[in-house]
């Protein structure tokens, strides 16, 4: 980079470039820019190539691997969230099913099961908490962000009573455990697998479709004829099951099963990730794509503030002003793309 | 019944509706012909919302009778509304912002390229255009998202939307509010060609006489919950309209008589 800028001077001689015939490369720029995930592309790049130049190991292969358990889990229940997110709804509960459900597993497997009927076990009890959450949220009308922070207690206690608040040993049966999280790029694999499905679902299929529209005005969407409240039940579903899933690959990955693993940290740090990933609040917008190249910028954040030797106390501080700088961004690349499109 | 059966899609008869001590609807009868434009006017709080909302099934009549292509029905919901060919556009016009106009137009109608559950884009984008184009509706593209639409687009696309899903009864309701010229004109050009191409019947809200003069076959208006008067298009004018609306408004002003019923 630092060459191109020395070996520039000639071309900087030249006047300004004459309005009429538009730069071939800027009309590129542009056209990259008018994606939504444009511009958390840009902020993960500069990213990158700060901390690069900060602390070479950055970009070592060890740093990256890192960096990639560090994104993975983050991203999956991104995944889930985006869909919750669009249709008008959050899930606050999902960090404690991430912790509920390998422990299912486990107890399954302890019972004499085998392992991956555990995790199936796992996954159908975190289905059944979405459920429960859509249920609650849907039938009876309680705000999302209410319910959730009931079942966030609710399952809490659940998991550190189930487990008596001892950590246990993960399962182990080899291969399962190798694809499911221990090999040392499967969850990342998992990760970037989930979101591309997952961004299919939301962009191409019926059920994606009828997720924006009820985000979007639900209401009209209702008065259309969409089931608005099964979208959003199995929606609620989904990102449970997602973030179950999460919670088991990372417990083959450290091959312990911890009661207090997840919890509102990895919950807030999703919500987060989707958010900088230009997912509304307010529902009818947002990616998946869009959310795991937001989960990433958190965790380059993370990873790179560690290698600097940022201190834990200072790092939060740093994280908070990163986030609200590139939400500040985000939004304003956003008004100057719609501002553009006219 | 009546001779005219044959081509009457809708007929009420005596429709009333209570809202506690108010009477919003108090005998509503009228009728609606194949391929008809009538125009519903009437001063605020004449009842005209409440009618349509009993016409497209969202509230039910306490009194009166319905008849839908001569056949008496009782309307217990939207769906069941729909089903036989109703369709309500509403001033809120049901469309999602966020998504394009296609995607709109085929919301819950979507098409797939089968056998794969994926949505099949390719297919809705140039149906949408084709019919958009047919019926005289001018937009960027119908890749544009529906929040970057000015009011009058929108509504035309909330329109076409409900007379492509085969709507044979359309109520519209306020079609031409809160709309410059220029818009209104796009809507009222709408209404022309559905009147001139399909054999879409119309009843339509409105507050501007002149307009509705101008689009309707015949125009009814209604006061104190019942028809007042009942005239072709042709017969009537914005000065009797208005005459009768003032009338009625002095009179009430003037303690409260029995409504000069135009009947």
């Amino acid at each position: 980079m630092a060459e191109n800028v020395l070996s520039a001077p000639p071309v900087q001689t030249e006047p300004e470039p004459t309005p009429e015939r538009p730069n071939p490369w800027l009309r590129v720029a542009r056209l990259f820019l008018r994606q939504r995930e444009a511009s958390i592309v840009v902020v993960a790049i500069a990213l990158i190539i700060y901390f690069q130049f900060s602390n070479q190991a950055f970009l070592s292969t060890q740093n990256i691997r890192t960096l990639s358990q560090f994104v993975a889990a983050t991203a999956i229940i991104s995944a889930g969230e985006v869909m919750l997110l669009i249709c008008g709804e959050i899930d606050l509960s999902v960090g404690q099913v991430y912790a509920l459900a390998p422990f299912i597993m486990y107890f399954a497997n302890q019972a004499g099961l085998p392992l991956l009927v555990g995790l199936i076990l796992g996954l159908i009890v975190c289905a059944l908490v979405g459920l429960f959450n859509g249920l609650i949220t849907v039938m009876l009308k309680v705000p999302s962000f209410i319910t959730t922070l009931g079942t966030l207690f609710l399952i809490n206690g659940l998991t550190l009573t189930i487990s008596q608040g001892f950590p246990v040993l993960t399962p182990s049966e080899g291969l399962i455990n190798e694809i499911l999280g221990h090999a040392s790029y499967s969850e990342i694999i998992w990760a970037i697998a989930i979101t591309v499905v997952m961004q299919i679902v939301l962009s191409w299929t019926r059920w994606g479709l009828h997720t924006v529209a009820t985000g979007g005005n639900l209401l009209g969407a209702s008065e259309v004829g969409v089931n608005v409240a099964r979208i959003k039940i199995g929606n609620f579903m989904l990102c449970s099951v997602l973030g179950g899933f999460a919670g088991i690959l990372e417990a083959f990955r450290i091959t312990s099963i911890d009661p207090l693993a997840g919890g509102t940290d990895i919950m807030f740090m999703a919500v987060a990730g989707a958010v900088i990933g230009g997912t509304a609040l307010t529902g009818g917008l947002g990616t998946i794509v869009g959310a795991f190249l937001g989960t990433l910028v958190l965790s380059i954040l993370r990873d790179g503030f560690t290698l600097l030797g940022v201190s834990a106390f200072t790092f939060d501080i740093i994280l908070g002003a990163a986030i609200l700088v590139a939400m500040i961004l985000n939004v304003r690349l956003r008004l100057w793309r719609e501002a553009g499109r006219e | 019944m009546s001779e005219s059966a044959t081509t009457e899609v809708i007929r009420t008869e005596g429709l009333v509706k209570r809202f506690g001590a108010v009477t919003a609807l108090n005998g509503v009868s009228l009728y609606l012909r194949q391929g008809e434009v009538l125009g519903l006017v009437g001063d605020n709080g004449a009842g005209k919302s409440t009618l349509i909302k009993i016409l497209t099934g969202f509230l039910q009549p306490d009194e009166g009778r319905i008849f839908i292509d001569g056949r008496e029905v009782r309307l217990r919901s939207v769906s069941h509304a729909r089903s036989l060919g109703i369709e309500t556009v509403y001033q809120d016009l049901a469309l999602v912002n966020e998504l394009s106009v296609y995607h709109n137009m085929f919301l819950k109608r979507e098409t797939l390229l089968n056998p794969l559950p994926l949505l099949n884009n390719w297919r809705m984008r140039r149906l949408a255009r084709e019919y958009l184009q047919s019926m005289g509706v001018n937009i960027p593209s119908v890749d544009t998202e529906v929040a970057q639409l000015s009011g009058g687009q929108r509504q035309s696309i909330a329109i076409a939307r409900a007379v492509y899903s085969q709507a044979r009864i359309l109520l519209l309701d306020e079609p031409l509010a809160a709309m410059g010229a220029k818009e209104g004109s796009l809507i009222m050009n709408l209404i022309r060609t559905l009147k001139s191409e399909s054999q879409v019947s119309i009843i339509m809200i409105a507050h501007n006489y002149a307009q509705v003069l101008e689009i309707c076959d015949r125009v009814n208006l209604l006061q104190h919950g019942r028809i007042a008067l009942d005239k072709p298009a042709g017969q009537t004018s914005v000065e009797e309209l208005t005459e009768l609306v003032m009338r009625e408004y002095r009179a009430g002003a003037n303690q409260r008589q029995q409504p000069l019923a135009g009947r």
